[in-house]
């Protein structure tokens, strides 16, 4: 089954363009623009995160950014207490990995309804809220970590080479190494979602019943599709914990869970280049309009949302990719004088 | 003994509140089994009402009853026929637009009236139980909570419009072929939800006073109350704000207000995994 993507030359394009992403860029570009397209590429993770769950595991989360604030935390309180980042940045996937999974029993295992499930995913990201903001007080200390309430966690160490704590990274060692992320996880996933497995998964997506009646169990797929994307949401907050050596309950706001489904829905569901996009566009729509102060950014996101609801329920991606083929189809009927469509 | 009965009627409070924080949104649930995501911006709409028209020289007991449930019911209106109608039979996205609607309510707001605590005062003053003083305002909560469950009851039980909207609840279907405009039954059906809902806002504003995100800290608590619930508009409502706010009141006076959200949310869990259809899923299934 995975040679269809290793067929595929979108696939290898892709791949090519965050390389050559990876490599071209520095050289290219001054610090403080190779600094803010980092940015891009840690929440390009995190969108791929749900672009994944939603696009191919047919779960639609309203609290991406749960597991998106515990990665970062965790990753915070284990390199401040550990003092090197490798160890970190693995309990920043798996713990938000296990979390999900243990959030996911009681969700899939009682077969709670789409409705439910947007609930209480949403009410989950906005308990941990309210609980990162309420760990004010001296006594909530992990260790050398002080979770310090709506101050947040301070001087979070930079990313080191593994093994060699003092060996940390400059910004541009830092893009290229999360570039590296971003390539792994669009691999990873796109072999993921053409495994067995991932077909199952995108076959419980279009028909649950259907796929249970045909002997899946389509509780356990759910369940570890809906893990595999809250690990990818903890790397991604670990990422953005690194990046800013500072993280605050905002990590766990309903904002960063709308911005994720904003980013998937604009770039367009069922897709994996989508997210990238939606994340470049979008974050780069919000700079332009955050320039302007009449503006509150908490509307526009808001008012992005609803529209793209109303008026582009595919997403961009979809939408130019059924325009060209249809374009292409439509070329190709007049040159064969109608008769390609056999 | 004094001690008993002020905690006895902080548990009564509790579950008072969460059932006039979700009836609104409990109604528009059994009905259309949507969950309208702006709840929580929609009590925020009622509570700036209330501070608003009160601080204009509106006598304050006429802006909650009166004013509040108007404007947030138009107001609900309005979406229903801008956005919500356009998006029956796709919940998911009609969830994700409610969402948009949420923060975009929340940053208008904030633009418009800045992101400061406005309030008014708190009617009646206290009373004393022993040597204990206890907000009279507490005993005009619960009585709203009893009189809005049993207008609910009245309306659905023994009125046309009631058997109409039972109908509708029951099988959409069947009641269209039977000649009733079930979408003017939703549109109907939203506003008053978001009316109740106004009308809640406006009596909780004197008690917590109103910023552009109170209604953050309230949405958690109005949609756990409805999904554990279920479908049935009134024992499920009861039933689960008894439930939900006697553990979640108890967890907080042992701990502080932050674990009995936690409380909350564990116990909606556990019980979501033995009832997943909500408590009126398994239990009270005929009832309204």
């Amino acid at each position: 089954m995975e040679k269809s993507v290793l067929r595929d030359p979108g696939f290898y394009v892709m791949v090519a363009i965050g390389l050559a992403a990876m490599l071209i860029l520095p050289v290219v570009l001054d610090m403080f623009t190779i600094m803010q397209i980092t940015q891009y590429v840690v929440l390009a993770v995190f969108a791929l995160s749900l672009g994944y769950i939603w696009g191919f595991g047919g779960i639609l989360s309203f609290g991406q950014a749960a597991f998106f604030g515990l990665g970062a935390y965790t990753f915070a309180v284990a390199a401040i207490n550990i003092g090197e980042t490798t160890i970190p940045l693995i309990l920043a996937f798996a713990i938000p990995c296990l979390f999900g999974a243990a959030l996911g029993y009681f969700i899939f295992y009682g077969r709670l309804s789409d409705v439910y499930l947007g609930v209480v995913t949403m009410v989950v990201t906005l308990l941990f809220w309210k609980l990162a903001n309420h760990t004010a007080g001296p006594e909530y200390a992990i260790g050398a970590a002080r979770l310090g309430g709506f101050n947040g966690i301070p001087s979070i160490p930079v990313m080191n080479i593994p093994g060699e704590p003092e060996a940390m990274l400059d910004p541009v060692q830092m893009f290229q190494v999360f570039m590296g992320f971003l390539i792994v996880v669009y691999i990873v996933l796109r072999l993921l979602i053409a495994s067995d497995f991932g077909r199952v998964s995108i076959g419980i997506r279009e028909n649950e019943t259907r796929a249970s009646l045909l002997g899946y169990d389509v509780r356990r797929h759910k369940l570890v599709v809906f893990a595999i994307g809250s690990g990818i949401a903890g790397l991604a907050g670990a990422m953005w914990a690194t990046y800013q050596a500072f993280i605050d309950p905002n990590a766990f706001s309903m904002e960063m869970s709308a911005k994720a489904l904003v980013w998937v829905m604009a770039g367009g569901v069922g897709t994996l280049v989508g997210p990238i996009i939606g994340v470049i566009l979008l974050q780069w729509l919000t700079l332009k309009l955050g320039t302007m102060e009449l503006l509150n950014s908490l509307a526009v996101l808001g008012a992005i949302m609803m529209v793209l609801v109303l008026a582009l329920p595919k997403g961009i991606v979809p939408t130019l990719r059924k325009l060209i083929v249809d374009g292409w189809t439509l070329a190709r009927r007049k040159k064969t004088g109608g008769k390609a469509d056999e | 003994m004094d001690y008993t009965l002020v905690v006895a009627l902080e548990m009564i409070r509790a579950i008072a509140w969460l059932v006039l924080l979700a009836s609104g949104l409990a109604i528009i649930f059994g009905m259309m089994r949507i969950i309208n995501f702006a709840h929580g911006e929609f009590l925020m709409l009622g509570g700036y009402t209330v501070v608003i028209s009160t601080n204009a020289g509106v006598n304050e007991w006429v802006s909650i009853l009166i004013l509040a449930p108007v404007v947030v019911g138009v107001f609900g209106i309005i979406v229903e026929r801008l956005v919500i109608q356009r998006l029956y039979g796709r919940i998911l996205d009609s969830l994700l637009a409610t969402w948009g609607l949420s923060m975009l309510m929340m940053g208008g707001v904030t633009m418009i009236f800045g992101n400061t605590v406005q309030g008014v005062s708190t009617p009646f003053g206290g009373m004393k139980i022993g040597a204990y003083q206890v907000p009279v305002y507490n005993f005009v909560l619960i009585g709203f909570a009893v009189l809005v469950l049993v207008a609910i009851w009245c309306v659905l039980k023994f009125t046309k419009a009631g058997l109409i909207a039972r109908a509708t609840m029951q099988n959409a279907d069947m009641a269209e072929a039977l000649g009733i405009r079930t979408r003017w039954v939703y549109m109907t059906t939203f506003g008053i939800g978001s009316a109740i809902t106004g009308l809640a806002g406006g009596l909780l504003a004197p008690v917590t006073g109103v910023v552009p995100t109170m209604g953050m800290n309230l949405v958690g608590q109005s949609f756990i109350t409805v999904i554990t619930g279920g479908a049935s508009v009134i024992a499920g409502t009861l039933s689960s704000a008894t439930l939900l706010g006697t553990i979640s009141q108890g967890v907080t006076f042992l701990t502080g207000p932050v674990y009995g959200d936690a409380a909350l949310l564990v116990t909606a869990l556990v019980l979501l995994r033995l009832l997943p259809q909500g408590i009126t899923g398994r239990i009270f299934k005929r009832s309204l």
